[in-house]
């Protein structure tokens, strides 16, 4: 293994630095020097976090795991941007060759209420597993399967489904809304199982419990700027959040007239 | 006399598993209520496993070291999952995948739990598809397949190249739902950094909070741990950067023997190492190989561009070397052969260490469209790392550390040798002998999840008398006292090297000693240079800042720690096995034309290793392997 075609660059870091979600937080600057642009953003900043590791500093705290921009765990805003200035990218697959020698960057955590600080650019994100456990499934116990091809799905609507269900749960979306709204994941989840047949049992009041659970959360309310769709690494379509909206409408309009029917 | 009882059940290996399955005690409803079980690992074989036990009715704790359920490392698998559906309409079947599996396993797994995987792979799809997993479909509706390596017929079932993520939220979202009926309670950014046993039964856990540093006792009548793989021994792999083998290491270390150590998959098709800062290296994904062309100069050092060399001077390797299976011949076989011509000299690109995996024929074949569609966000992945785009400039691919099909040792009820204590998807070593074909941990993890553990636990529960035990019990309070000693002492050395260089080191030298090729000079420098690298970390390594919040440097230091001992293990257990098979190639054991050379007669066997404390030698046992319903031979892709 080994080989490289990239070149060297030195760059300054304005990294925000906060201990707890109890204590203030402050930027702090850091020197990053020699950064391949072969690395990737968190390579870089794992050299950076080396060199204070050696001083016996706190190296700066970040989430991240797979690397590959699948998991969601990775996110932090730089220059202003939700993952960086990549569009559709995490910043795990940001990679340094973006950048100039000399730039300067700033890098802070999400900020949203919803997502606390835990430490450094870590937050707490936990808010959106429990708006999947209040209806983001569909209700079928293990064993209960019939054969998999006794249920055609057009391919057209499979494909819509597949592209909601894309999420990764990052968090870019109400980190870049002037109102820290998370309609674009929840109306990707909604959107993802009101496309499926499997999906239409449940589809009023999963719709309702979700968005009731992600007002109880404190996030804001969408405004529609799109600012989550461009934000978002895996390019989430603000129709989505449309086809929640009617989803909500319907079931609302429905629930009134005490008619059991499937749509509006 | 072998300590390890496999518990097949015998009998015809067809109805084995309805047999085994109607012979099973049943925990009654109104009782299932009263048992709590721990599930340590929430990737697919512990969210389908938590899902599953939730939905019968046990009290489900479920715990991971990710923030959240949806970030297990299973969330990167790429490129599908096999099922034997026959779909196709071309002679796949239950016979077919697990013969497929036994053989591609180079025949060093157990005949019966492989039958099974093979049976319970249909419900597989079934299940998922009705979760609303988005799985490909054709225009017509149904489900699409595609074809993976070590197999000739279209099984694998995917969604475009996020297989793993879309099954992964389908099984999170499962667990979710349990979670909100109050079935399971999730414990999310908790380390497992020891089992309690009482009276020689897995009774509990002990973790770390990464939040708060507290060390939490948590008890349940059976443990059941999905903790994953052990790629990471080697630094540099695909897995994700929490994958670790701690979990599973400190089970080993109460009484679990683990199995086959030393077989680890090297996938053929990752992006190449391109620096020293890299801190892991990306899969492409196998199912490229459906439509890339493998190949790599004739001549030796031609640094020409890839464009400039015509097809007459071009090496299709694998098409040349094995003409039934071409491009997907298996994932050991496949990455030998890249070593070989990297070896010869033929190596491409600015490094020389890497091979080509090549469209062009492909995209002028189906159009660049029909490529895009298939594997556009792979291309994408590819383009973003190098900054080189595939459709226009042939991949460079290399072999890298990817998955281990060695792991606790579990019988055919998934239960490790201690009792109470089940192993689940990766973390266990059941099902893929010595080399695992493509899209079968996803099938594996599933059907453990699923379809296994929901019956073997039971019948474990309802025939041991399970004591309620609390957490202030003194097994608990030792392993709690075990965790903090080991971390007082990390944290007491403040030496002067980041545990990133002791984890770098080590995988070099597990790399070069224990990696595609071993040999008895190489695993005995290996097993020299280990254990001074050992003392040296526990002399000298360094981790900042304290242990009561959250300290990402600590969280690494241990888990480098139990790598150390691991790699030690592996190498033991390479340098024990005097054949090459699968992924585990000994220069020594080869056939003249370079492919693994098996020792029946004496290497039949799994090995499975048993702790016997601190600095002791650990002593090897044997299970051996007996093949009634395939014939031994000599697996041949030619
Ligand atoms: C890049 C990549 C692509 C792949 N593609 C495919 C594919 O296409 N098809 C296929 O079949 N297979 C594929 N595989 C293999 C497959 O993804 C894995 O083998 C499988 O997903 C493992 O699942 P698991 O549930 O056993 O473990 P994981 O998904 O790794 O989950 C482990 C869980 O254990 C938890 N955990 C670990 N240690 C502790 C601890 N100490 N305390 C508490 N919790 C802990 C983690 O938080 C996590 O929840 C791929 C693997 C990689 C790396
Ligand atoms: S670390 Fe997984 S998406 Fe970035």
């Amino acid at each position: 293994m080994g080989g490289s075609n990239g070149k060297n660059i030195n760059l300054k870091l304005k990294v925000w630095r906060q201990k707890s979600g109890k204590e203030a937080g402050h930027f702090a600057e850091y020197d990053a020097v020699g950064v391949s642009t072969d690395a990737s953003f968190l390579e870089m900043l794992d050299q950076v976090n080396e060199k204070l590791v050696a001083k016996g500093e706190e190296p700066i705290a970040f989430d991240h795991d797979c690397r590959e921009g699948i998991c969601g765990t990775c996110g932090f805003v730089i220059n202003g941007n939700a993952h960086g200035p990549m569009k559709g990218t995490t910043v795990c697959q940001l990679h340094m060759r973006k950048f100039n020698n000399g730039e300067t960057i700033t890098i802070e955590p999400w900020r949203a209420k919803a997502f606390p600080v835990i430490k450094d650019l870590m937050v707490d994100r936990t808010a959106f597993d429990r708006i999947i456990s209040s209806g983001g499934f569909i209700s079928v116990d293990t064993g209960n399967a019939q054969d998999a091809n006794c249920l055609p799905i057009p391919k057209p609507d499979a494909d819509a489904a597949f592209s909601a269900a894309e999420c990764i749960g990052c968090g870019a979306c109400v980190a870049s809304c002037k109102n820290a709204s998370a309609s674009l994941f929840v109306a990707a989840k909604v959107s993802h199982l009101s496309h499926l047949p499997q999906g239409q049992v449940e589809r009023k009041e999963r719709v309702e419990r979700m968005v009731a659970q992600m007002e109880a959360e404190g996030f804001g309310s969408c405004t529609v700027t799109g600012a989550c769709s461009a934000a978002c690494p895996k390019g989430i379509s603000l129709t989505n959040i449309a086809r929640m909206n009617s989803e909500l409408l319907c079931s609302a309009l429905t629930k009134k007239e005490g008619v059991a029917g499937d749509g509006i | 006399m072998s300590k390890l009882d496999s518990q097949t059940p015998g009998g015809p290996i067809e109805s084995m598993w309805d047999d085994h399955k109607f012979h099973m005690k049943l925990v009654n409803p109104a009782n299932k209520r009263k048992h709590n079980i721990i599930v340590v690992g929430t990737g697919l074989a512990g969210a389908s496993a938590a899902a599953a036990l939730g939905e019968m009715g046990y009290n489900v704790k479920a715990f991971c070291v990710h923030e959240s359920p949806r970030r297990a490392h299973s969330v990167a698998a790429q490129g599908g999952i096999n099922a034997a559906k026959n779909y196709k309409n071309d002679g796949d079947s239950v016979n077919r995948l697990f013969y497929d599996t036994i053989k591609g396993g180079d025949f060093r797994a157990r005949e019966a739990n492989v039958y099974r995987l093979a049976q319970v792979s249909a419900n597989i799809i079934d299940h998922c598809v009705a979760q609303g997993v988005p799985l490909a479909r054709e225009y017509g509706g149904l489900l699409s397949n595609r074809s993976f390596g070590g197999a000739q017929v279209s099984r694998t079932f995917y969604a475009r190249g996020q297989t793993g993520q879309q099954l992964l939220i389908g099984a999170y979202q499962a667990m979710m739902r349990q979670v909100d009926k109050k079935q399971v309670t999730l414990f999310t950014r908790r380390e497992m950094l020891d089992l309690v046993l009482v009276n020689g039964q897995a009774k509990g856990i002990v973790v770390r909070n990464l939040l708060t540093g507290a060390i939490e006792s948590y008890e349940a009548d059976a443990v059941v741990m999905a903790t994953g793989g052990y790629s990471n021994v080697f630094f540099l792999s695909t897995n994700a950067m929490a994958c670790a083998v701690t979990a599973a290491w400190k089970a080993h270390k109460r009484g679990a023997f683990f199995a086959n150590p030393c077989y680890t998959q090297i996938h053929p098709t990752c992006i190449p190492v391109a620096g020293d800062m890299q801190s892991k290296l990306t899969l492409m994904s196998e199912s490229l190989r459906n439509d890339g062309r493998v190949w790599v100069p004739k001549m030796q050092g031609d640094k020409r561009h890839p464009s400039q060399i015509p097809e007459n001077e071009r090496d299709y390797y694998l098409e040349r070397v094995y003409p039934s299976f071409g491009n997907l011949a298996p994932r050991d076989v496949s990455s030998r052969q890249a070593k070989y011509r990297v070896d010869e000299g033929r190596g491409v690109g600015p490094s020389g260490v890497a091979v080509y995996l090549d469209f062009k024929d492909a995209i002028n074949r189906l159009g660049k469209a029909a490529i895009s569609e298939k594997y556009g966000n792979l291309f994408e992945m590819y383009e973003k790392i190098t900054g080189e785009n595939p459709y226009e400039m042939p991949m460079r691919i290399y072999p890298a550390p990817h998955y281990t099909m060695g792991g606790l040792w579990v019988d055919y009820n998934l239960m490790s040798t201690i009792p109470g204590l089940f192993v689940l998807g990766e973390a266990n070593f059941s099902d893929h002998g010595a080399n695992r074909l493509g899209a079968s941990a996803l099938m594996q993890g599933l059907a453990d999840g699923y379809f296994v553990i929901p019956y073997t636990i039971g019948n474990y529960l309802a025939n041991h008398k399970t004591e309620k035990i609390s957490t202030t019990h003194d097994s608990f309070k030792e392993a709690e006292n075990r965790a903090k000693s080991e971390i007082s002492k990390l944290m007491a050395v403040k030496g002067s090297r980041t545990v990133d260089s002791f984890h770098k080191e080590l995988g070099r030298i597990m790399w070069e000693y224990c990696g595609m090729s071993r040999n008895k000079d190489g695993l005995a420098k290996a097993l020299q240079q280990i254990p001074k690298l050992k003392e040296q970390f526990w002399n000298d390594v360094k981790v900042p800042g304290d242990a009561n919040y959250v300290n990402p440097e600590l969280e690494k230091a241990g888990r480098v720690a139990d790598f150390l001992e691991l790699g030690e293990l592996m190498c033991h257990d390479a340098l024990e096995r005097q054949e090459s098979c699968g992924g585990h190639f000994r220069d020594e054991f080869q056939t003249p034309d370079g492919e693994a050379k098996r020792d029946d007669e004496n290497f039949c066997h799994v090995a499975a290793w048993e702790w016997n404390g601190e600095g002791k030698k650990q002593t090897r046992h044997k299970e051996e392997l007996k093949f009634e319903n395939i014939k031994l031979a000599q697996r041949s892709y030619k």
